[in-house]
């Protein structure tokens, strides 16, 4: 299945965001939910399981400036193999203007057993654009072995590298695992803040297995190993807060 | 060929400081994740699936950037940095925990000190200046320009720093039988050698393209180890 997602959000001149353009296919629906706030919240609603080898799922997304978009999914997304074996892709292309902010809150995605999965996102921040961006792996459904799957963030701040990582999972990868990479946790995840009005953060342990660590530049991310979904986000939750409230 | 100086580059008798530098075995062994032979394995297994390819792959394409460099000596001063400025951001962008970036450029200023001494170059001169030092692989692929070596060798030059270190750091931790951790490193000689290759093989691309393997582990318990008040190795 292929399937291509767009989400345009721009400051309406009221001091709120509006979308200017929203626009899914299954099996990626959109739903605008609004809350209030001067941010506009839009839900990810898949209306098929998935993605399942073989799908490409891509999503745009462009914030303008002074616009603040906030994109939630309503469930976990479960990776999982297809008939002949080839693999799943989930493309995630962002673009924030200054002033902008996006907060890409998504719940978990799931590597089940068996599955080929690529999760890739590129992010582009204008200087003064803001970003929370939040990443939630799951190796395997209860009690299963995953399959190969890598989550894989790209993330440039005025046109230079911010962050780039990929992290991979399963068993196609030797130690995967291990004491160096994962140390027996099935679950991993990073929370990336970018405002450069606010001072990054300075290192901070937050668990056993949780850490708060300033990047090269105006960001701080979250990186945290846990034994499972529930744990990750109490870890990655206490940095969610927006740097802008709300 | 320049064997001797690959041997002597090779050599964890070379002064450049990476013994004192356990690579996150030391916080794995306190944190009870690794206690013998078999969990070296496999955190060896993960240093060499997650750290080395973008290790090697900076130090393969640094090295292919400074030999190119040296054979075209007209070049502008500003063109000659680029590549470099970007390697340097690049592997920043890819060292998410500060104490891992401290470590990699304390351990990139003291090899490029022993370097510099060893193999007099004035491509040194073009790394990126930073107070700390620069990164490791920038350091050893420069080094490697100097010291006349390949590409190839370069990579494989960063492959098993990339191992010895935690492997040599390892026999003190856990008083292991030394003999039984060079047996472990001769049997992952072979994927040590594809990581290498690969690592070579991807030398021409783009910074930003190059590798970006994370393990999350590595840098948690980087950080926790940076909070310890006594500890044996620097990282």
């Amino acid at each position: 299945m292929r399937a291509l997602a767009r989400i345009v959000a721009e400051a309406d001149g009221r001091g709120g965001t509006r979308l200017a353009r929203l626009r899914g296919e299954p099996p990626l629906q959109l739903r605008h939910t609004p809350d209030g706030s001067a941010a506009a919240t839009v839900h990810l609603i898949g209306s098929a399981a998935g993605p399942l080898g073989g799908d490409d799922l891509r999503i745009e997304i462009e914030v303008g400036e002074g616009a603040v978009l906030c994109v939630r999914s309503v469930a976990a997304s479960i990776a999982l193999p297809g008939r002949d074996g080839s693999p799943s892709r989930t493309t995630v292309t962002a673009t924030v203007a200054a002033g902008g902010e996006l907060r890409w809150l998504p719940e978990q995605l799931v590597a089940a057993a068996g599955c080929r999965h690529l999760a890739s996102s590129t992010v582009e921040l204008a200087a003064g654009a803001r970003l929370l961006w939040r990443e939630e792996l799951i190796c395997g459904r209860h009690a299963e072995q995953p399959g190969d799957a890598t989550v894989s963030t790209s993330v440039d701040y005025d046109g230079a590298a911010l962050l780039r990582q990929s992290l991979t999972v399963g068993p196609g990868t030797p130690g995967w695992d291990g004491p160096a990479v994962l140390g027996g946790a099935r679950a991993t995840g990073s929370l990336l803040t970018v405002d450069a009005a606010a001072p990054p953060a300075p290192p901070a342990v937050l668990g056993a297995t949780a850490v708060r660590m300033p990047l090269t530049g105006a960001a701080t991310l979250v990186s945290a190993t846990a034994p499972d979904a529930h744990v990750l986000r109490g870890y990655l939750s206490t940095g969610e807060r927006s740097p802008y409230g709300g | 060929m320049h064997r001797t100086a690959y041997l002597l580059l090779a050599d964890g008798r070379f002064p450049s400081g990476g013994h004192a530098h356990s690579s996150g075995l030391e916080a794995a062994v306190v944190a009870g994740r690794v206690t013998d032979l078999a969990g070296l394995e496999q955190f060896l297994h993960g240093r060499l699936s997650y750290a080395a390819p973008v290790t090697a792959a900076f130090t393969a394409a640094t090295h292919l950037s400074a030999t190119r460099m040296g054979r075209a000596p007209s070049f502008a001063e500003s063109d000659v940095k680029v590549p470099f400025l970007s390697l340097d951001r690049e592997l920043e962008a890819r060292t998410v925990s500060p104490a891992l970036r401290l470590a990699s450029r304390r351990q990139g200023r003291a090899l490029l000190r022993a370097g510099r001494l060893t193999w007099p170059s004035e491509l040194y001169g073009h790394l990126p200046k930073h107070p700390d030092g620069p990164h490791q692989p920038l350091a050893l692929g420069m080094t490697a320009a100097a010291a006349g070596l390949s590409t190839e060798e370069a990579a494989q030059l960063a492959v098993y720093g990339v191992l010895t270190g935690p492997a040599s750091a390892a026999v003190r931790l856990l008083g292991l039988d030394p003999y039984q951790v060079q047996n472990l490193l001769a049997r992952m000689a072979g994927a040590c050698d594809e990581i290498a290759a690969a690592a070579a093989a991807v030398a021409h691309k783009s910074p930003q393209e190059l590798p970006a393997h994370a393990a999350p582990l590595a840098d948690i318990s980087a950080e926790l180890h940076a909070t310890w008040e006594v500890r044996l190795f620097a990282s």
